[in-house]
Parts: C-alpha cells; sequence; structure tokens
C-alpha cells in the first residue's frame, strides 16, 4: 500500500523538459496523449518535436488474472441489485454476510493465483508486479473480512471476539505451516520452532491444538508430568463463549472469571515456575500485556495483539468498545517511532466505526475503485451509509461505482461489466452510459449490434440511431451497399436511405442487375422509409412478376410506378422502354385504358421542357429494340416504336 | 498513470495540436511544418502513421475530427488565414497495400483577414457545422447543407467578437431545454477591455460576456453537461478556473436571452503563470490543463463538487534530444500506480469560492455576478 499522500502523484515524461516547453495533450478514451509544444505566439522556432507520449492511466485491467476479479464480481453484484428493498432487514442480514463472503472468495481466488504466477514467473520485473499485486489483495481481503465482522455480520458482544478470532486466524495463516514442519521433523519436541508453535495456537486462542503439540514436551519430560498436565487442564477447561447455546452472556462472563481465578492461583503458586514456557503461557492465560509485547514477533500486527488481548482480558467487549482498545493496542504495539501504515489506520478507523473514514483512506492507498466501489455498494444496501451520515449515503455509493464503471469502459472487453454498473446508478449511470458507449469502437458488424442491443434494452434511441448511422456511412464508404442500405433502414435515416436507393439505380442503370437481392425483396415495410427506397423496393417487384412471367401484373405495377409519381422523373424512360417487351407480347397485356395512361406517361415526357437523355445505355429487360436506338434521338424513336406498337395493338383490338 | 508507449511523430517543426477521433482509434497531429498527419492504431495499440500532407502555407493551429457520422473528415485552420475541411477517400488498392490512406480537400474557408486561431464542429445534433474564429475577432459559423457533400459549405453566420479570439467551445449538450451555446475566448491582455469570454446562445443571436474573465483566456472547453440543468465552463487564463452557469428562469413575458447566474466553481494558479489549454475527460469527472509550468495538471471533483489537483504529468528534465533512440526504448513502465487520490470524498468544507449564493429573482442585480447582454 501506499503511503496516504494527499499529495497529486506525479508522471514523468521521458526527453522532455518542463522548464523550456509546453506539454500539449489530448484525451483518448483510456489514456491521454502528450506532446511538447509551444503555446505562446512568440514561442521561437523549436525544430522537429520527436515524440507523443501515451499516457496510461490504470495498468490493473490489463491484467488478466485481475480481469477474473471483475468479472466474477460483477456477478455477485448484480445478484446484491438484486435483493428485493421490501424485505425485512433481519431477513437480508444473512444474504448480505453471504455476499460479503462471496466477494472475499473471489479476492482470495485471485490472490492465489497470482501467487502462483508470480512465483513461477522468470521474469523478476513481473513477479514483483505479481508480487505487490498480491499483498494489495490481501490488505484489501482483510480489510474487506474486518468490516464484514464489525459492519455487515455486526457482531453482538461475545461473539464479536469470536469472530475476529476468526479473522486473525485467517490472515495469519503462517502457524499451521509451521506446526506442520514442526510435527513432520524426527523429534517434534525438540524442534527450535517448537514452542512457537505452541505459543502461536495460545495466541490465537487455538487451544485444542495447543494441547495436542504440548504433549509431546510432555512425554519427553515425565518429571514434569504433573505441571504439563496442569496447564493442560487450564487449558481445556477455557471457557469459550458460544452463541448458539442458551447461555447468557452473563453466565459465560460468570463462567470465564472463575476460571480466571484458577489461572491466576496457579500463578501466584508459582506452579510453573520451573518452565518459562509454560509460565510464559499462563500469563498469557490471564492476558498479561507485557506478557503478550514479548511475543510480538509471533504477533506480528497490532491487530493480532488487540484480538489476543480481548479473548483473554474482555472476552466479552462490546462493539462500541472496541475502539479504546484498538488504539490502546496500537500504541503499545508500534514502536513511537514508528509511524502507522495506511493500513494500520484503516484497520484502526473500521474498529472505530468509522465506515466514512475507511472509504476514504481506502480511495486513497489503493490503485482501483474496485475494492471501495464494491464495498461501499455492499454497505449501502446494508443501511449503513444512511444512518452514519445522511449526506453521504447512496451519492458516495454512486459517485464510485461511478468511476470503477468509468475505468472498466476503456478495456475493450470489460466495457460490458461497466453497463451493468450504471444501470443500478440512479443518478448519472444512464448519462455516464450514453456518453461512453457511444465511444465504444465500431471494429465490426457484430460488436456495433451489440452495442446495439445494450442500447435498445435501455431505449436509448439517439445512440441506436447514431451507431446505425456511423455503420451506414462506414459501409458505403467502403461500397458495401446492401450493408450500408440495411443500417440506414435502421437508423431510420431518409436521405440516407434516399442516397443509397439512388447507387442501387445506378448500379442497375450501369449493370443490368441488381446486387443485395435478398435485402430489396425482402423490404417490408421499411421501404416507406424514403420515396426512392420505395421506388427501388417496388421497381425491383416489377423485375421479379416480369421473371415470373406473370406480365399483367409486372404491367400494372409498372404503369403505377409513373401514374402514382412513386418513379422519379429522371427514370420514366427506363419505365417506359421496360413497357416495350410487354406490349409486344402475342397477348395483350396492357388493357386500352392502360395504353392509355402508358401512353399519357411518354406524352407527359416527352412534352416536358427537358426530356432526360440517360447517359448510360440502359438495360432492357432482354428487349432488343428493332431501330437502332443509340443514334438520333432515343427518346424520339423510342416515342415513334411505341406508337407504332399501339396502332399495332388498336387494329388488333379493333379486329378482336 | 505511466508512460505505455512513446510515438515518433516525424512533424519538421513544432506540433500544435493532437486529436482523437471520436472512437479513440484514430489520432490527428499537426505543426508548423504546415502538414497534418493521421495516425491509425492498431489491435496491438500500435499507432502507424497512415497519412501526411501539406494543409496550409503557414502553422497549422489545430486540426479536429468531425462525428463519424458524417465520415472520416477533418477540419484544420492555420496562420495562412484559411481553415479547410477534410475528407479520407478510400484509397486505390495499393495505396491500402501500403496502409496509407488518402486525403482531399474537399473546401478552404477563406473569409478570414487573419490567422485563424480555432476550428470546432458543432455537436452533431446540429448537423454539420463548423465554426472558426480569428485573430480579428470574428466568429464564423459555416454549415454544410448536404453532407453527401462536403464541398458546399455556407457562412451561416459571421459574429464580430470586437477582440481578436483565441479559442472557441460549444456547449455539447443536445438538450432542448436550452438554445445551443458557443463560448469564444480572447487572448487580448488588456484588461481594460472588459470580459474575455463572450457566450453565444446560437438561435436567438444574443451574447453575454463573462465579466469576471478580464485578463488573457487561451481556451475554453465546455463540459458534457450529463443532464443537469446548469453548464460547466472551464477556462484557461492566468489560472484555471472551472465556472457553474445556472440559468436564471426567464419571465413569461420577456424574449431575450437567457440571463445566467454565474458562480465560480473552482481556481487554481498552480501552473503559476498563463494557462494554455483545458479539456475535459468523456464524462467530465476529470480536467485537464497544461501551463506555463510545462506541466500537464489533471483536476477531479469529487462526490461534493470539491476539486483538486489529482495527477500530474511532468517532463523528466532529461535533455531533449530530437533524434534520440527508438520509441521502442521508451516503453518503459515509468512511475506505479495511479492512486485515484482526489477522487476520494472530502470532509474539508470546500476551499473554493463561490460566488454569492443566488436567492430570489428579484435580488440578482445586487447579489449575483452577472452578465451584461446586448444584442448583436
Amino acid at each position: 500500500m501506499e503511503e496516504v499522500d494527499v499529495e497529486p502523484t506525479t508522471t514523468p515524461i521521458p526527453g522532455f523538459d518542463s522548464n523550456q516547453k509546453h506539454l500539449g495533450f489530448v484525451w483518448g478514451p483510456g489514456d491521454i496523449l502528450v506532446y511538447e509544444t509551444i503555446y505562446k505566439a512568440s514561442g521561437g522556432s523549436a525544430g522537429g518535436c520527436p515524440f507523443v507520449h501515451e499516457v496510461r492511466k490504470d495498468e490493473d485491467i490489463y491484467s488478466p488474472i485481475l480481469r477474473k476479479l471483475f468479472n466474477e464480481s460483477h456477478h455477485i453484484f448484480v445478484g446484491l441489485q438484486r435483493i428485493r428493498e421490501d424485505l425485512p432487514s433481519k431477513n437480508k442480514k444473512p444474504q448480505f454476510v453471504s455476499i460479503s463472503k462471496n466477494y472475499r472468495s473471489v479476492i482470495r481466488a485471485c490472490m492465489e493465483e497470482l501467487q502462483q504466477v508470480a512465483v513461477s514467473t522468470q521474469d523478476a520485473a513481473l513477479a514483483t508486479q505479481y508480487g505487490n499485486q498480491v499483498s494489495i489483495l490481501l490488505a484489501v481481503e482483510l480489510i474487506w473480512n474486518l468490516c464484514e465482522v464489525l459492519f455487515i455480520d455486526a457482531a453482538p458482544a461475545g461473539s464479536l471476539v469470536l469472530h475476529l478470532l476468526d479473522w486473525v486466524r485467517l490472515h495469519k495463516a503462517d502457524v499451521d505451516e509451521k506446526a506442520r514442519e514442526v510435527l513432520a521433523s524426527e523429534s517434534p519436541a525438540e524442534h527450535q520452532a517448537y514452542w512457537d508453535v505452541v505459543i502461536s495456537y495460545v495466541l490465537q486462542g487455538r487451544m485444542d491444538e495447543a494441547r495436542q503439540v504440548l504433549v509431546k514436551q510432555a512425554a519427553l519430560q515425565p518429571a514434569a508430568r504433573v505441571m504439563f498436565k496442569l496447564l493442560d487442564n487450564l487449558l481445556m477447561k477455557m471457557p469459550i463463549f458460544n452463541p448458539g447455546e442458551t447461555q447468557t452472556l452473563t453466565e459465560f462472563d460468570v463462567k470465564w472469571r472463575h476460571w480466571r481465578e484458577e489461572v491466576d492461583h496457579c500463578l501466584q503458586d508459582q506452579s510453573f515456575a520451573s518452565n518459562r514456557h509454560l509460565e510464559d503461557i499462563c500469563k498469557i492465560l490471564v492476558g498479561d500485556e507485557d506478557v503478550l509485547l514479548e511475543y510480538k514477533e509471533l504477533l506480528s500486527t497490532w491487530y493480532h495483539f488487540l484480538v489476543t488481548r480481548l479473548l483473554f482480558s474482555h472476552p466479552t467487549v462490546k462493539p462500541t468498545e472496541l475502539h479504546y482498545y484498538a488504539q490502546s493496542s496500537m500504541h503499545m504495539f508500534l514502536d513511537t517511532r514508528s509511524v502507522p501504515e495506511p493500513l494500520d489506520s484503516i484497520l484502526l478507523a473500521a474498529f472505530e466505526f468509522d465506515i466514512h473514514q475507511v472509504i476514504k483512506d481506502c480511495s486513497i492507498a489503493l490503485n482501483n475503485w474496485w475494492f471501495v466501489g464494491h464495498l461501499t455498494d455492499l454497505l449501502d444496501h446494508c443501511k449503513l451509509l444512511q444512518s452514519h451520515n445522511l449526506h453521504f449515503g447512496s451519492n458516495l455509493r454512486e459517485f464510485l461505482l461511478l468511476e470503477y464503471a468509468s475505468g472498466l469502459f476503456t478495456h475493450h472487453s470489460l466495457w460490458q461489466l461497466a453497463v451493468d454498473y450504471f444501470d443500478h446508478c440512479p443518478e448519472f449511470g444512464r448519462v455516464y452510459l450514453e456518453l461512453q458507449i457511444e465511444r465504444v469502437p465500431l471494429d465490426t458488424e457484430r460488436k456495433a449490434l451489440k452495442v446495439i442491443r445494450i442500447c435498445e434494452q435501455r431505449q436509448m434511441t439517439e445512440q441506436v440511431r447514431s451507431i446505425c448511422k456511423i455503420m451506414a456511412k462506414k459501409a458505403l464508404r467502403n461500397n458495401r451497399l446492401g450493408s450500408a442500405l440495411s443500417w440506414s433502414i435502421r437508423a431510420k435515416d431518409a436521405a440516407f436511405a434516399t442516397l443509397i436507393s439512388e447507387r442501387f439505380l445506378q448500379d442497375y442503370c450501369a449493370k443490368g442487375t441488381f446486387s443485395d437481392l435478398d435485402l430489396i425483396d425482402n423490404l417490408g415495410p421499411a421501404m416507406l422509409l424514403s420515396d426512392r427506397l420505395t421506388f427501388l423496393g417496388k421497381y425491383r417487384e416489377f423485375h421479379r412478376l416480369y421473371g415470373e412471367k406473370r406480365f399483367s401484373d409486372a404491367a400494372k405495377l409498372l404503369l403505377s410506378l409513373m401514374t402514382a409519381k412513386i418513379a422519379p422523373h429522371s427514370f420514366w424512360m427506363t419505365l417506359l422502354t421496360d413497357a416495350l417487351p410487354l406490349l409486344e407480347q402475342k397477348e395483350v397485356i396492357f388493357s386500352a385504358d392502360q395504353t392509355h395512361e402508358l401512353m399519357f406517361c411518354l406524352e407527359e415526357l416527352t412534352s416536358g421542357k427537358s426530356v432526360p437523355t440517360p447517359d448510360r445505355p440502359m438495360q432492357v429487360l432482354g428487349y432488343t429494340p428493332p431501330y437502332p436506338l443509340s443514334n438520333v434521338c432515343f427518346p424520339f424513336n423510342l416515342l415513334i416504336h411505341c406508337f407504332i406498337i399501339c396502332s399495332n395493338l388498336y387494329s388488333c383490338l379493333a379486329r378482336g | 498513470m505511466f508512460v505505455a508507449r512513446s510515438i515518433a511523430a516525424d512533424h519538421k517543426d513544432l506540433i500544435h495540436d493532437v486529436s482523437y477521433d471520436f472512437h479513440g482509434r484514430r489520432m490527428a497531429t499537426c505543426s508548423s511544418d504546415q502538414s497534418v498527419k493521421v495516425w491509425d492504431k492498431s489491435e496491438s495499440g500500435e499507432w502507424h502513421c497512415t497519412a501526411s500532407w501539406k494543409t496550409h502555407s503557414g502553422s497549422v493551429w489545430r486540426v479536429t475530427w468531425a462525428h463519424p457520422e458524417f465520415g472520416q473528415v477533418l477540419a484544420s485552420c492555420s496562420f495562412d488565414r484559411t481553415a479547410a475541411v477534410w475528407e479520407e477517400i478510400v484509397g486505390e488498392s495499393n495505396d491500402k497495400q501500403r496502409g496509407q490512406s488518402h486525403w482531399i480537400k474537399r473546401t478552404t474557408l477563406v473569409d478570414s483577414r487573419t490567422s485563424v486561431t480555432d476550428v470546432k464542429f458543432a455537436p452533431k445534433h446540429m448537423g454539420l457545422m463548423l465554426t472558426t474564429c480569428s485573430a480579428d475577432g470574428v466568429v464564423r459559423v459555416y454549415e454544410a447543407p448536404d453532407v453527401m457533400n462536403l464541398s458546399q459549405w455556407s457562412l451561416q453566420h459571421e459574429i464580430s467578437c470586437k477582440l481578436n479570439c483565441s479559442c472557441i467551445s460549444w456547449n455539447p449538450s443536445s438538450s432542448r431545454a436550452h438554445p445551443p451555446m458557443i463560448a469564444v475566448g480572447s487572448d487580448d491582455s488588456n484588461v481594460m477591455y472588459g470580459g474575455k469570454v463572450q457566450i453565444y446562445e446560437y438561435n436567438e443571436n444574443t451574447r453575454s460576456t463573462l465579466m469576471t474573465v478580464t485578463d488573457a483566456v487561451h481556451d475554453i472547453a465546455f463540459s458534457p453537461n450529463l443532464g443537469r440543468s446548469f453548464h460547466v465552463l472551464a477556462i484557461a487564463t492566468k489560472d484555471v478556473r472551472i465556472f457553474k452557469l445556472v440559468p436564471l428562469r426567464k419571465e413569461s413575458s420577456s424574449t431575450g436571452p437567457t440571463k445566467f447566474e454565474v458562480q465560480i466553481v473552482a481556481q487554481f494558479d498552480n501552473h503559476n503563470s498563463q494557462v494554455w489549454r483545458v479539456s475535459w475527460n468523456i464524462t467530465s469527472t476529470l480536467l485537464a490543463s497544461s501551463g506555463d509550468d510545462g506541466c500537464v495538471r489533471l483536476w477531479k471533483a469529487n462526490y461534493m463538487d470539491n476539486w483538486k489537483c489529482t495527477g500530474i504529468l511532468k517532463g523528466d528534465g532529461s535533455p531533449v534530444n530530437g533524434s534520440s533512440g527508438q520509441p521502442g526504448a521508451m516503453n518503459t513502465m515509468v512511475g506505479s500506480t495511479a492512486a485515484p487520490s482526489a477522487g476520494w470524498p472530502d470532509a474539508d468544507p470546500p476551499s473554493l469560492v463561490y460566488i454569492q449564493y443566488y436567492t430570489h429573482p428579484s435580488t440578482v442585480h445586487q447579489h449575483s455576478v452577472y452578465i451584461q447582454y446586448y444584442t448583436i
């Protein structure tokens, strides 16, 4: 952990002298780019400036192991948010405790994995980095565990010391390792660490284990058998509060005082005077602080000292009295010279039940919002922040969660977790999500669809529209017309759909075939987005009908495209040319009325001031005109041709 | 924080501006060498220069990206009195093979008679609009009526600010609750000329002047709105200042411009002297500033809106050696963890100056620092 320090951190920029030049910058998604520059107008020439530096904020999210921590804690977080508000808080407490334990087991799993990697890696720098992360996680878990005992589980007097003992045992597990080593040796009782093990067990209140190890020594010293037996008896009889039983705290207290008097007696009698170790153990049992402090090394921390002290002197300590013992233990344990580490102050604040201070100090001391964000959220669910200080309540929770989630958002895959965190920040979560999600790089269509789905689920219509539009634009740039069209339909962007429909029609005129038939054939109501798109869809439908030899349907549709003014004028000539093969069919396809309308269209087109002349050769449905259409005047030729066909037609009708 | 990588920019002269695109996968640099370079980020995070071309016949002051809805579009402005709009076109296949892209000039905006000092696109909900400001004190708003045709830009507004302009910022808010806003800063150093920050409401053609800033202003930045009812404006002047603009409720009869109560939220002189740039991160949780001390400073508010410096980027003092080494050699992990120190909730009372708290509409004139309005 870092020193608690309100001074801002300074990041050195290599090869740059702040005394001579300015440092330009630009914000990136998860970084800042900086470069040397001179802002003063009279800045003088500086020559080439070699580098743009990419300064990154957070390295934790790039660690693959910590990524698991983020992923798994996300599940727990989401589960926690689902706990129903209306349950009476009594019913919720066990749930909160179990959620707290889940968080901690994720931390533990992560820590173990990091430890393994740290040991196995060849790279010294990497090993140090992992090692640092392990020690941070250790501290985090230690703090979290204490918060769980004190705030979430809120153990009452009696149980409190038991919980604290568990806490100390969990975080001072090297005793067991040492014990295994001693017991596995040829002559355990003569092992140099033998007494360390016995005393460590006693300091942690693990009397049965202490007795088992003591037996080895007793066997070796038959002369001192009585003395060993006496201590064994004292250890065995030490009353331990059992919250499950019907025994009241007062009953336990009476029992404990009796036992303690008995131990005191033995000390007065000098029963263990002949054996320093046994005498020390006996003094520990009565909570002799001087003796406890002699075993500083075995205790290793002031909070172990505190818990041991409570166990043997104040086993029925109340939560409200903790702060007094915590402070005095810390002062007694630490040298007067040494300054408490950030971890010490955080734990002390927890013992003082100053939740706000704990969160504050953790925010400063840890390089990640993961811990404070999740812990604060849990404490807020337990309604602990409100009762503590109305002003801080969910504001603080949201503030920290927003910070954490914003950090996740800069990562190429973790951003998806952040979405759920934003969802559970009632005040600013949505705005943050809107701002961040638009900026997720849309590398692939799949990713774009994923982002859109998230936005749609949250009715973020503007973001959906924008993303679709960006995708449409991108597809058009790459000449993927079909994709561009479907994105612009999704974006409901009429202008863009018109533009792309135009491109489709141009392509058709140039090549005589349509691309992306699947899409155009299945436009459905989307066709109505723009007139040009409607025309494209309908015109393609005409081609299909013609292909299926449903000539009269095709003719009807073709005509309606003109009469209903769906087709742009510039396209009428193409449509009229398309009518020619239908007119030339053996059976009559256009009725007399329809033929009239057709001719009317032709007239309208030719009587107009400007008759559009297609700049590309027209593709007519497998039709080869009998006249060379390309020379002279194309519309005029066509006109004559039509009249000939039509007059033939009329004569047929007259005869028929 | 740490320097993750260093990119050899290879400009022949001073870089004046670097700009990220909307998604943070591309950046553009511009320089006194009259060129603009475009850089693309690879999957592995490496930056590759994919285009470099001469854009102007003078120093290029600023370069900026349009929203990707309008395609891959850049605007630049220069000492040569012009601003230009550039569009990337999908290149020839051999260009692509060489990893190069092709940018063509869509338009040159030549209305200014002096150096064009800043260029900014308007928020996308307003369409494709571009604003420039110039040393002769004119702000110009251009619009491309057809977003498919970037060679046609019409000059929509020409606003004379009377003072030489150094910077502009659009309010990014798309809320319908207020008209679009542009803030313009002037780096005229004569304090007698009054307010150096002018705020325009776009539709109503009205402006107001922040009288509280009379020193030269070098940069200005509206923060993302976050759905709040007020606006936040950061200003780089002889110090870093953050203002809150709280719209006062209009009287139903009045049709004039919105009036604001102006509160100064934070003021920092840590840069010792002039501050040259201010800029917000995406969610406006952090403000960065660059100043005469040669440092970039990061500012952060805790949840009680108490602002503090949380980080400093500072040269390591090693001699500047233009030709030195590979960028790879600098891929070191300098520094260590970035404590989110100031993010942490502070219990101290705000150390910042809050201008008088506004109480009642009728007391505006006596009680709040408040801005003058006049129609242009």
